[in-house]
């Protein structure tokens, strides 16, 4: 019984041990921006000041970053969603055999390095005279946010009760109709979700951007830069605003989630 | 009566398995028809070739008149009740309803008119906008058949749609299918495992076992009138006793039995000799001696309200069963006693053993 | 195919089946494909491009095998990024059991909020967390200083950093897979082992781990994998001495300027990592479709 406490006392331990891990990185970067030293960090603590957040609103740089990412990132949107679509669909209606040779193809870029899917891409489009930049990283990061969206779109497809789509069929709906007014509304909550994982995708991705990204700088390109070259806390201002938005992004969407479980016990 | 539907030897077969062979029936336009049979009879096969979500590989279906070959489930003037109603879930009940209209490229306004006019006739007014999974089960079952008629099909296939319901709420919907039948006018094929629905709304019923057509005829004429002998022990409680063929005239059979020659109405077809079964039905059969007598041991006597069923066995240890009305229950034999039964050869049918 | 056009109709059936080939086929064959012909080819000035000097042969491949820094640069790499996976999995594997058999569903969504949000994060962020903690004067040094458990500072950054780094980098991965395996076992089967006489650690040698081996393969698949392929953590918390061989890669390309080189690097990766994800799946006896959840 007292060896059964003891053991239950060090897993209590290892447990807040555990959250100390995960969150004191994020809190020590974050509490950073607000140290007057030039190097970021927590010791000594040299005064509070917000005028780190002010020398990151200045940087014109900064924005440039952000500006090409939230470009990069509607634009992997706007072709991730379709094709991965399109690829949960096509996989789940084909036949067994064919299906799991398909399956294979498919999920391999998750399975593929990003450094490589980058070079790849790279390589290729080089060929037909296209070198990186905006549309190159786009195409990079496509190549296997697809298949996310796709995993998420089989997922919800599994609960999918095909006898609606031959009601329709049977009730004189065109298969286009079929589609848009029955299985697309269907997969709404899917695509919203993938979406919001396709644009977190792209905005975080570094692996594969860095090496199609040519002249252009991410985001993420622009941080990581900026820690080898002269790293300042403003760099830690940047990171706060980005974790306080992605947290209340996280819960906003878990909010909205929640709202509609409860508001359709039975469907 | 014009024909609305008619199979013209259809089958269909998946890879090697047969699931319907050389299947024809016609169904009058306006009838409430019903196919009766055991699961994996083929049933459901024959109503979605119907729909045309199969392509029979032989035979026709025509619909009017018309060859349906080639045209597809939105093409043909039929309109489906699935087993799990399929209604559409994120759609309010109204848009359910006027799906079809949707489809066909009706306004908005005038859908919703007509959504509101169908909600009135399945008594669920003002239900237009709430969700389907805000339902009850019956009220979702009369938006899946208002969503059908919606349409103005021709022929109306449903394929078990009661089956989800408690016993209550399914014979309450059962009469309710039937005036609503009526008052459309509607040509409804329906589809189902459970006799006394099919005895109780339709106005004919095809029987169906492993694949192949049994017999189609009025509920009256299949009860009393069995074509084979798997609609006789299909189709209603019976006592079924095994003999051989040795006389007929008159439209009677004699049969001998273990229990003695027994006699029973006969179609053309017998000839004597042949192995042929005797089938009565339990409410047939009165107690005492009479022109066609079985004795049996009871061995239990079920009070069941109306009647009183006796179970009892013959010499041979075949099983029999009697219904005893409640009025007479006085004459019913006591179990562990040996007792006689009679029935007028006229309530009894011989047919050929298959 | 037929099933595809019957379900849609031609109209959508070929839509989405063209949307489909033309990632595959451009976005995802084509390129290896390309991959593979420049790795196989000699760099060449563009004027000798086509000419007889420019055929196929193994030379790159093997100037890696002989090039002992390059050559250890991958074996350790393989190693560390194996040494990764192992270090997350033990890190791991009693906070998934613990959500999965023994939090209460207040607890449990607590939990797993917590583990989400900082993967909600950036890896590169993530990685600058790290980078500050470990700084030379950083909070870490600090702090170890303070206690007296070390009397100068220590110089984190180099394999140490990159393990810590890639580590907390990696945590959902393997977190998240044996969760999802432990969740599915059945509560009674602990407690009749428990019943049965067995002690604690028998019990998740001989019950547990058995039943999740399919989300443990998962988990240190991915691991690996990303560890292998990863270039934030090498570059940002590492050493001169602790190169990765990805930074390898990257200087063949922006560098080196030698662009065949680097493709035969990057695909001598691809098949290490392909290998060992075929290989643990096959030892595991996991299906592919298991893995992509």
């Amino acid at each position: 019984m007292t060896a059964d406490r003891i053991f239950r006392g060090l897993f209590v331990l290892y447990l807040l041990a555990f959250v100390i891990y995960l969150f004191a990185p994020l809190l020590i970067m974050s509490v950073a921006a607000f140290n007057t030293s030039r190097f970021p960090t927590v010791i000594p603590w040299q005064g509070t000041t917000m005028d780190w957040f002010s020398a990151m609103w200045a940087d014109a740089a900064m924005w440039r970053a952000l500006w090409t990412s939230a470009i990069v990132a509607v634009l992997v949107v706007v072709v991730a969603l379709p094709v991965g679509t399109a690829a949960a669909l096509v996989l789940t209606t084909l036949h067994s055999r064919a299906r799991s040779v398909a399956y294979a193809v498919m999920v391999s870029p998750l399975l593929t390095p990003g450094v490589v899917i980058g070079i790849s891409t790279l390589i290729l489009w080089r060929q037909v005279g296209v070198g990186g930049g905006i549309a190159l990283i786009v195409v990079a990061q496509t190549t296997f946010i697809i298949c996310y969206v796709m995993l998420m779109v089989m997922a919800r497809l599994q609960r999918f009760d095909r006898t609606q789509e031959e009601a329709a069929l049977g009730l004189g709906a065109s298969r286009v109709m079929v589609f848009r007014r029955v299985l697309l509304p269907f997969l709404r909550p899917a695509l919203l979700a993938s979406g919001g994982l396709a644009i977190l995708q792209s905005v975080e991705n570094y692996n594969t951007t860095l090496f199609v990204r040519g002249f252009e700088t991410p985001l993420t390109v622009f941080i990581a830069t900026k820690v080898r070259t002269g790293l300042t806390p403003a760099v830690n201002a940047l990171a706060l605003v980005i974790i306080a938005a992605t947290i209340i992004g996280a819960i906003a969407y878990e909010i909205a989630r929640r709202r509609q479980v409860t508001a359709r016990p039975r469907s | 009566m014009s024909h609305s539907v008619e199979l013209d030897g259809i089958g269909m077969s998946f890879g090697s398995t047969r699931a319907v062979s050389d299947v024809s029936f016609t169904v009058g336009a306006g009838e409430f028809f019903s196919i009766l049979g055991p699961s994996g009879c083929g049933k459901t096969t024959i109503l979605r070739m119907i729909a045309g979500f199969l392509e029979p590989t032989e035979g026709r279906v025509l619909i009017g008149g018309r060859d349906m070959r080639g045209l597809g489930p939105n093409q043909r003037p039929t309109a489906m009740i699935f087993q799990s109603l399929a209604l559409f879930p994120l759609m309010p009940v109204w848009e359910n309803i006027a799906f079809g209209l949707e489809a066909r490229g009706m306004g908005k306004a005038e859908r919703r008119k007509r959504a509101d006019d169908l909600l009135r006739l399945i008594a669920l007014e003002g239900y237009g906008d709430r969700m389907p999974g805000e339902l009850s089960g019956g009220q979702r079952q009369r938006v899946a058949i208002a969503r059908a008629l919606a349409v103005e099909p021709d022929v109306l296939l449903l394929d078990e749609p009661l089956s989800a319901l408690d016993l209550k709420l399914r014979q309450h919907m059962r009469a309710e299918l039937r005036s609503l039948q009526k008052r459309t006018g509607v040509t409804f094929i329906y589809i189902t495992h459970d006799q006394s629905e099919a005895l109780a709304m339709s106005d004919r019923v095809a029987v169906m076992s492993a694949g192949l057509l049994q017999q189609v005829a009025t509920p009256r004429q299949l009860y009393d009138n069995p074509a084979t002998p798997f609609v006789a022990s299909f189709v209603g409680e019976t006592n079924a006793i095994k003999g051989r063929v040795s006389a007929i005239g008159d439209g009677v059979a004699r049969v001998d039995t273990a229990l003695g020659p027994l006699h029973g109405r006969a179609d053309g077809t017998l000839a004597i000799g042949q192995a042929a079964t005797l089938y009565v039905r339990p409410e047939a059969l009165v107690p005492g001696v009479g022109a066609n007598t079985l004795r049996a041991r009871v061995s239990r006597m079920d009070f069941e309200g109306a009647f009183a069923l006796v179970h009892g066995q013959f010499s041979d240890g075949a099983a029999l069963t009697a219904a005893v009305p409640s009025t007479r229950l006085a004459d019913a034999p006591a179990p562990g006693t040996d007792a006689s039964f009679f029935f007028a050869p006229e309530h009894a049918v011989v047919l050929a053993d298959a | 195919m037929r099933d595809l056009y019957a379900r849609f109709g031609g109209g959508l059936a070929t839509i989405f089946l063209s949307l489909v080939l033309i990632w595959l086929a451009a976005m995802v064959l084509a390129p290896n494909l390309m991959m593979i012909d420049y790795a196989l080819r000699p760099n060449l000035p563009p004027a000798q491009i086509g000419s007889e000097a420019d055929t196929w042969s193994l030379d790159n491949f093997l100037y890696l095998a002989n090039e002992g820094v390059h050559r250890a640069i991958f074996f350790k790499t393989v190693w560390a990024s194996a040494l990764v996976a192992a270090l997350t999995l033990v890190v791991c594997y009693p906070i998934a059991f613990w959500m999965a058999q023994r939090a209460t569903p207040g607890q449990l969504s607590i939990a797993l909020m917590l583990v989400i949000i900082p993967f909600f994060i950036n890896e590169v962020l993530r990685t600058l967390a790290w980078f500050i903690i470990l700084a030379y004067r950083g909070p870490l040094n600090a702090v170890l200083q303070g206690i007296g458990l070390i009397d100068a500072p220590i110089r984190w950054q180099g394999d140490g950093g990159v393990l810590a780094g890639m580590v907390y980098a990696y945590i959902l991965f393997m977190l998240l897979p044996i969760y999802n395996a432990i969740e599915s076992l059945d509560r009674s089967q602990l407690e009749a082992a428990r019943d049965l006489g067995s002690p604690t650690w028998r019990t998740h040698w001989r019950v547990v781990i058995p039943h999740a081996k399919a989300g443990i393969a998962t988990g240190c698949v991915f691991t690996f994998m990303l560890a292998a392929g990863s270039y934030v953590a090498p570059a940002l918390l590492g050493s001169p001495g602790s190169r990765w061989f990805t930074e390898i890669i990257y200087n063949w390309f922006f560098e080196g300027g030698d662009w065949n080189r680097g493709a035969a690097y990057a695909l001598t990766l691809l098949v290490l990592c392909l290998a060992v994800v075929l290989v643990t799946l096959r030892l595991f006896r996991v299906n592919l479709t298991d893995v992509a959840k």
